[in-house]
């Protein structure tokens, strides 16, 4: 696709500055907050930093770990869970479908770089 | 089409009937207009005598009770209703108020019975019925007491109301005297037998029963009153208490002309209308079929019947259950069903045990087949099960029912119940949809149980038998941490001590599945914590914290933290106040007073957080835990260094105890309070350990709570020195710490620990699993190696270098968050909540 040619990458840090099984949060150029996140096997991820429900900007800030084998970030504000992989949250109220944004995250030479469009 | 429901009074039922009305009325075709005569909205008068306890109106509140935010609802109070006008369909009230209604219910519960005694208009005479009466009692009692000694009081009355009353001058500190006509005490419930055995117990409280004689006069003497017995014996009090019973409030239905039944209150049939279509009576002024009854539970029934009614739906009224079980000055009294073998042919059997203190009697039918009634006093544990046999095929031979002396459970446990026998009577729940529940639609724990049936969510007395049914159904009830663990966290604190595990990974890896989680996550790092691993945001722990935890301050609602520095007992020096001042106007912080006697900062960013703490340390401050399931504060009042009344220094021992325990993690927040005397300003008994100072010495009370759900702390040890207090606190807090569930206060722990507060006294006191040297030393443990957690981050580069807002940015604030000035303070600016949901 397309997209993914236009796709520009921004360095954000050491991918020792990302614990295992924890998160930080990076500030883009135009103010978007990503949060990153490095699971117990090394894998990144990349998602809003905004929490939906609360609005506050803290997602990077919520215990990792896995739902049933899936991993998960729990938000810090009311503890719902969000797929690091998709976004999609696991404990959205009445079978509405609540999604924060998902940002490519990748480590080339031991620096984290994440992407966008 | 809108319709007016108008509803006199605004009592305990005439709140369950607005209640019924307005969540089954989804297309809000009533309005309701609701005309109470006291000035506050509908209380829990059952439990008024508790009020004493701590004076504290708010605490009686019905959840709802004022119904705002509901624009189908009007509350008027403190203007009675007057007069009915049936005819014109309208009431009006003692201001002149006027309301038209198209349907009327009449709540208007009941009116203190006084005999017709010379004299009982006196001041110093009162009666017991509404928080205004107990505040009255109160100012009286006080008047007496001013400047010399104790009051004398008497209460005229021995029944159920007039124990209550005797019991709240009990908790006033008087020792009062009871008088009754009947020949024993509480003569509607109890046979003679126990009435004997309840006389023995309240005398051995400090109370003077006079029973069989009648009160023949009261007079006034010197400003104070004397009651003149029929037997003879005179009375020197300085107030008397009319409690002998309540008589329906009719006189509305009378004036308008409405039936009323032979011996008062409102006439109704089974659906609670009276002779007038449009007009029901409920509760206490309403005689069913003739009969009025004087508890809530029917009242509750009605009120549900009459808003069916209203609604369209055919009700009746389902008979009431009279039993009653109460726990008078620390007496369990209990009867239910016919207690007193009103039924051709009935035959008693009573044990009598005078050693325990126990008096049971069964009432069964004449073959002794089938369980009629029964009275309970001094042990009223069987009672939820007896209950629930009324009626039903006796199980076993009438002694096997009743528990023998020391043997615990009685021979017949749940499974010898037939199905509709039932379990939750406030609810009236049988056991066979409890079992239905639990087979078919797959409950597996109480609180499933609680849920789909609604069976133990009143008063919860049957709650240790839906566990009870769970197991009889076969049903394992889960434990498991959470998807990760299968142990509960007591299981896995006894893995961490015996093991010496001292990180997550290794005890997933070796104890558990998968990657972890924030529920067992926390948990975990919190037993590390308590068993003394380091930092708490040393090495792989910092992973494992809530944010909370991982900043070492509380997050708001805009991603801002909160700060809290240690004030041991509430006791600051003007030189610190002036710290907390500077620090919070140099870093624009907004500044609350907290309930635990410290000062809230709030506002401040991920990175501001070390420089404020920099600030304090530097000044003598410390971390006040504000943030952990750990000890919070240990509030007091200024006890004996100023106050008049003081009796030892309950600020010192507050400082000694808060600089003990403070940074011990524990499977939930621990708050305490030490009071001075017995005036209890510092409000110890809200807590989860609280000291009340007494003449010799100390009270410990354990297991009490403010909250969503409010417990009184239970006294556990009474009139020890300081030291035997400290060991008693040391033991308690860690066996809570090692055996409690997750997030579970020290309230629902001391009631679900199986044999509760007794179980916990031979634990703790009497040492009866002789672990309290262990649990002593693991205190010493802890309070030797206590270091001030942000001491701790602020001299190590790594740690502080976590407390940025940005990776990539550090120093650059999350520009999310803004303030604006609310009474000349910086509030957070609201986030917009971008794409979601309501919450």
């Amino acid at each position: 696709m397309t997209a993914m040619a236009e796709q520009t990458w921004v360095a954000v840090c050491a991918a020792e500055a990302v614990p295992r099984a924890s998160g930080v949060a990076a500030l883009l150029d135009d103010g978007t907050q990503v949060a990153i996140f490095r699971t117990e096997d090394d894998r990144f991820h990349g998602l809003s930093n905004v929490d939906p429900f609360s609005g506050a900007a803290v997602l990077s800030r919520g215990i990792v770990g896995d739902a049933g084998g899936v991993p998960v970030v729990a938000s810090p504000v009311y503890k719902q869970r969000f797929d690091l992989s998709t976004g999609r949250c696991l404990d959205a109220d009445t079978g509405d479908t609540v999604c924060v944004a998902t940002y490519p995250v990748r480590v080339i030479d031991g620096v984290v770089h994440v992407g966008s469009s | 089409m809108n319709r007016t429901l108008v509803v006199v009074g605004h009592g305990m039922v005439a709140h369950r009937l607005v209640e019924a009305v307005r969540s089954d009325d989804v297309d809000g075709t009533w309005r309701i207009v609701v005309l109470g005569e006291e000035s506050r909205p509908a209380y829990d008068r059952v439990a008024l005598t508790s009020y004493v306890d701590d004076w504290d109106a708010e605490r009686l509140a019905l959840p709802g009770c004022t119904y705002s935010g509901d624009e189908h609802v009007e509350l008027r109070l403190g203007d009675p209703v007057v007069s009915v006008d049936r005819a014109a369909k309208r009431v009006t009230t003692a201001s002149g108020f006027t309301q038209d209604y198209d349907a009327l219910v009449l709540a208007t519960g009941s009116r203190p019975f006084v005999p017709p005694v010379p004299g009982r208009d006196l001041p110093g005479c009162f009666v017991y019925r509404t928080i205004t009466d107990l505040d009255d009692i109160r100012a009286a009692v006080e008047r007496a007491t001013d400047g010399r000694g104790r009051a004398a009081a008497a209460v005229v009355g021995g029944g159920l109301l007039g124990l209550e009353a005797a019991k709240a001058l009990r908790d006033m500190g008087l020792s009062p005297h009871v008088v009754e006509l009947a020949p024993r005490l509480m003569p509607l419930q109890v046979d003679e037998g126990g009435g004997s055995l309840l006389r023995s117990l309240i005398t051995e409280l400090d109370v003077t029963v006079h029973t069989g004689t009648s009160t023949d006069a009261v007079e006034a003497d010197r400003g104070r009153l004397v009651a003149k017995l029929g037997n003879g014996t005179e009375l020197d009090v300085d107030l008397l208490v009319f409690s002998a019973g309540v008589r329906p409030r009719d006189d509305l239905a009378r004036d308008c002309g409405l039936d009323v039944g032979e011996r008062g209150g409102v006439l109704v049939d089974a659906t609670c209308r009276t002779s007038d279509p449009d007009v029901f009576a409920i509760g206490e002024c309403a005689a069913l079929e003739g009969r009025v009854y004087g508890l809530v539970a029917p009242g509750y029934s009605m009120a549900e019947v009459a808003a069916a009614t209203l609604l369209g739906t055919p009700a009746s009224f389902p008979g009431a259950d009279t039993s009653t079980k109460l726990k008078l000055m620390g007496v369990d009294v209990a009867s239910f069903g016919d207690a007193h073998a009103t039924t051709d042919g009935a035959l008693e059997v009573a044990f009598n045990d005078a050693v325990r203190g126990t008096y049971q009697k069964l009432v069964v039918s004449d073959d002794a087949t089938t369980l009629l009634g029964g009275v309970l006093v001094g042990d009223a544990s069987e009672y939820n099960l007896l209950r629930s046999l009324v009626g039903n095929p006796l199980p076993a031979e009438p002694a096997a029912l009743l528990a023998p002396a020391g043997a615990g459970d009685s021979a017949v446990g749940v499974d010898a119940l037939p199905a509709e026998a039932q379990i939750c009577s406030c609810n009236a729940v049988t056991k066979g949809a409890i079992v239905h529940a639990v087979t078919d639609q797959g409950c597996d724990s109480v609180g499933a149980i609680k849920a789909c049936t609604r069976a133990g969510t009143s008063c919860g007395s049957c709650v240790p038998m839906l566990g009870k049914l769970l197991d009889a159904c076969g049903v394992e009830q889960s434990r498991a941490l959470c998807e990760h663990f299968a142990q509960s966290r007591a299981e896995l604190f006894e893995i961490v001590r015996a093991t010496r595990i001292t990180t997550f990974s290794e005890l997933i890896a070796r104890h558990g599945t998968g990657a972890g989680c924030a529920i067992c996550k926390p948990a975990v790092a919190s037993i590390l914590a308590t068993l003394g691993n380091g930092h708490v945001l040393g090495g792989e722990q910092v992973t494992l914290q809530d944010t909370n935890d991982r900043f070492l301050a509380n997050l708001q609602r805009n991603g801002t933290y909160s700060v809290v520095p240690r004030v041991p007992g509430g006791e600051i020096t003007p030189d610190k106040l002036i710290v907390i001042g500077q620090v919070a106007k140099d870093f624009g912080l907004y500044t609350k007073i907290t309930g635990g006697q410290r000062i809230d900062l709030f506002g401040a960013t991920v990175d501001q957080l070390p420089l404020i703490w920099r600030r304090l340390v530097d000044a003598g401050f410390e971390s006040g835990h504000a943030y952990g399931k750990a000890l919070r504060t240990v509030k007091s009042c200024v006890g004996t260094t100023w106050c008049r009344y003081g009796q030892q220094d309950s600020v010192g021992l507050a400082v000694e105890l808060e600089l003990r325990y403070r940074g011990l993690r524990s499977p939930h927040k621990l708050k305490s309070a030490v009071s001075g005397c017995a005036r209890e300003c510092a409000e110890a008994r809200s807590k989860d350990f609280g000291i009340i100072a007494t003449e010799q010495g100390w009270n410990l009370y354990v297991g009490g709570n403010g909250g969503a759900i409010p417990r009184h702390a239970d006294l556990l040890v009474s009139d020890v020195d300081t030291e035997t207090l400290i060991r008693i606190i040391d033991r308690f807090l860690m066996f809570y710490v090692r055996t409690a569930d997750r997030l579970q206060r020290t309230a629902p722990w001391v009631e679900e620990l199986d044999g509760g507060l007794d179980h916990l006294r031979a634990v703790i006191v009497d040492d009866s699993l002789g672990i309290c040297a262990e649990l002593e030393e693991a205190m010493a443990e802890h309070v030797a190696n206590y270091r001030d957690e942000w001491r701790g981050v602020l001299e190590d580069p790594e740690k502080l270098a976590r407390f940025t807002s940005f990776v990539n940015a550090p120093g650059t604030p999350d520009p999310t968050i803004s303030f604006r000035t609310e009474r000349e303070q910086p509030v957070p600016v609201l986030l917009g909540v971008p794409e979601v949901v309501s919450r």
